[in-house]
């Protein structure tokens, strides 16, 4: 018997594994009819799922968390058991802003710290606050947004000003001259370069080389009650990713995504964040970044608690939640590996051993433990060399500069 | 009560706020989501807001109420979260309501019940709009297929209607779609009509 699940999602290159599930048969397998529902904001995608309308969405990982601890409108305990991707983000600025950081687009991208201090420096001699778009205050692009920029001194409440606008109406904002750049999830920033209207100055992949992005979340009380369809999503998706990942069917899933339903965007747009061969300003060579974005190897999707807490780090060190033993343990909740080892026992996807792990302490490709399977964790360094230690999480936000 | 409806589709806010004017109620404010549309909204400091639950600028409003200070009452979206029937009609109506803190709820359920009946008349007039349009496009088709085959084949409309009509159930498609395809044969062929 098919079984419909309705899911929400927002146009953006990281659909990726949701729209290959459907698409190329995956769900279908597994006995799945998938709805996926297009939304234009976050707010309405995280509305439908708390109020029932969907039964999942493709939703920011730090949102998830902030719903689960009732930062974000109506409080409701969310479960996330398997991330849809890592990184995929890029940070472009309008060319006149870009003119005082250095000149190789290249090299900015290359070294995150310098590029940061460049950056401190040029709003200093910028006319007014630079607006950065972000497009969510619980998006994973403002915590590493915030968290870049705060390495240089810069303290993003008080020398930018951050604009929240949906992804999909930067590039407008850009053209406007609302805004003075922006971070936000691709194909948003390559359609930026594309016009010639902004170039590329960070990429998320080389501020956390394995920063979390989207999830798939549940309501809690739904993926317990229907652990069955739960379970088979997540084998669809799993097989999805793995087929997402494969450059040979990058071609393929670019022109899956460019259609109408899903991004709507040219193909060739976004092959450029799904090989990571990305162009830094209009009419450039594209520069490789093979870690672009990741959807399957090296245990992508499995949901680290260490990474809900590190996302709760964050949200506590910018004054969004206040740090209590009982919150941190709620915000850890939210990812659930004891639902993705569950779902996946069976099948051929590397299980990690443990469900936590010290976040950028990774400079090497590292082979871990893994209960089957090789298990090989990729760099998952920050660029300023911290390490997150989920058992101090205290001793991690005394760490950082400005009493934050 | 002061009611602020964000609005891109000026007929849609119209349309709901003649329904709410004729329900009493007169301190009603439109505001179309662009530009400085936040700081307008602060300061008209209103006590509910309707918006498309659509719009892509409901992230940017939300961050507003998250952050403003102007508003001293915070904001929250739905008053009564234990009326779900309400809010799921809301919702499937494709509204977002924002209602200040310390509203009684009988006071602000009107307004949502009449706001959902609005928007689902909307809708309504909204796709009922579009089939005609779509009707009167596909009249316009039908009518030259017929005019090409009463010109190449000395028929009379009612004989070239009939043709269309039968090829169309033969072949199992809709005779809009027969005419189109015939009207583009004829173009290729140079048929001249």
């Amino acid at each position: 018997m098919t079984t419909n699940l309705r899911i929400a999602f927002l146009p953006l290159n990281d659909v990726a594994v949701l729209a290959a599930a459907r698409e190329r048969g995956f769900a279908e397998e597994e006995g799945l009819a998938l709805e996926l529902l297009r939304t234009t904001s976050w707010a309405t995608l995280r509305d439908r799922l708390v109020y029932g309308q969907v039964q999942a969405a493709h939703m920011l990982a730090p949102l998830a968390v902030a719903v689960t601890l009732g930062l974000s409108q109506q409080p409701a305990a969310l479960a996330a058991p398997y991330k849809l991707g890592v990184n995929g983000n890029m940070l472009v600025m309008s060319r006149d802003f870009a003119a005082a950081l250095d000149p190789d687009p290249a090299s900015r991208i290359t070294d995150p710290l310098a590029t940061a201090h460049d950056f401190a420096a040029a709003i200093g001699l910028w006319r007014r606050k630079p607006v950065i778009g972000v497009v969510h205050r619980f998006s994973s692009h403002a915590l590493m947004l915030r968290y870049w920029l705060a390495s240089a001194g810069v303290d993003p409440d008080r020398d930018v000003v951050l604009r929240v606008l949906p992804p999909s109406l930067t590039v407008e904002a850009l053209h406007a001259g609302e805004i003075d750049g922006f971070i936000a999830g691709e194909p948003w920033g390559s359609a930026a370069i594309d016009a010639g209207l902004a170039e590329a100055v960070a990429v998320g992949e080389r501020i956390w080389r394995r920063g979390v992005e989207k999830v798939l979340a549940f309501r809690q009380n739904w993926m317990e009650e229907n652990p069955d369809v739960a379970d088979r999503l997540l084998r669809a998706l799993a097989r999805a990713a793995a087929w997402c990942d494969q450059p040979e069917n990058h071609d393929a899933l670019a022109h899956l995504l460019s259609d109408p339903r899903y991004v709507d965007q040219p193909a060739d747009l976004i092959l450029r964040g799904l090989t990571g061969r990305i162009v830094t300003q209009a009419g450039e060579a594209p520069i490789a970044n093979p870690d672009f974005m990741l959807f399957s190897r090296e245990a992508t999707p499995f949901p680290w608690r260490s990474q809900a807490l590190w996302i709760y780090s964050q949200l506590a060190r910018w004054g969004m939640v206040e740090h209590s033993a009982e919150n941190a343990a709620k915000a850890g909740d939210v990812f659930r590996p004891d639902v993705f080892r569950r779902a996946l026992a069976l099948s051929d996807v590397p299980m990690p051993g443990a469900s936590m792990k010290l976040e950028g302490a990774v400079e090497l490709p590292l082979a871990v433990g893994s209960r089957k399977g090789d298990l090989t964790l990729g760099p998952d360094r920050f660029f300023d060399g911290r390490v997150f230690d989920p058992e101090r999480i205290e001793d991690y936000l005394a760490g950082f500069a400005q009493g934050r | 009560m002061r009611i602020v409806i964000i609005d891109d589709s000026g007929l849609r806010a119209t349309v709901l706020e003649e329904g709410l004017r004729e329900a009493g109620y007169d301190d009603i404010h439109i505001v179309p989501p662009r530009g400085a549309f936040v700081a307008r909204l602060e300061r008209m400091a209103p006590d509910v807001v309707l918006m498309d639950l659509g719009s892509p600028s409901r992230d940017t409003l939300e961050e507003m109420l998250t952050v403003s200070r102007a508003l001293a009452r915070p904001i929250a979206m739905f008053v009564d979260q234990s009326d779900e029937a309400m809010i799921g009609a809301a919702i499937d109506a494709g509204i977002s309501a924002y209602v200040v803190d310390g509203l009684r709820k009988e006071r602000v359920k009107p307004v949502l019940e009449l706001a959902v009946r609005r928007f689902n008349a909307f809708a309504r007039i909204q796709a009922e709009l579009e089939e005609a349009r779509t009707a009167l496009s596909d009249r316009k088709v039908i009518d030259r297929a017929k005019s090409i085959l009463m010109a190449q084949r000395a028929l009379t409309e009612q004989e070239a209607y009939a043709l269309l009509r039968s090829s169309a159930m033969n072949q199992g498609k809709k005779i809009v779609d027969v005419a189109q395809a015939l009207i583009t044969a004829s173009d290729l062929l140079g048929g001249g009509i």
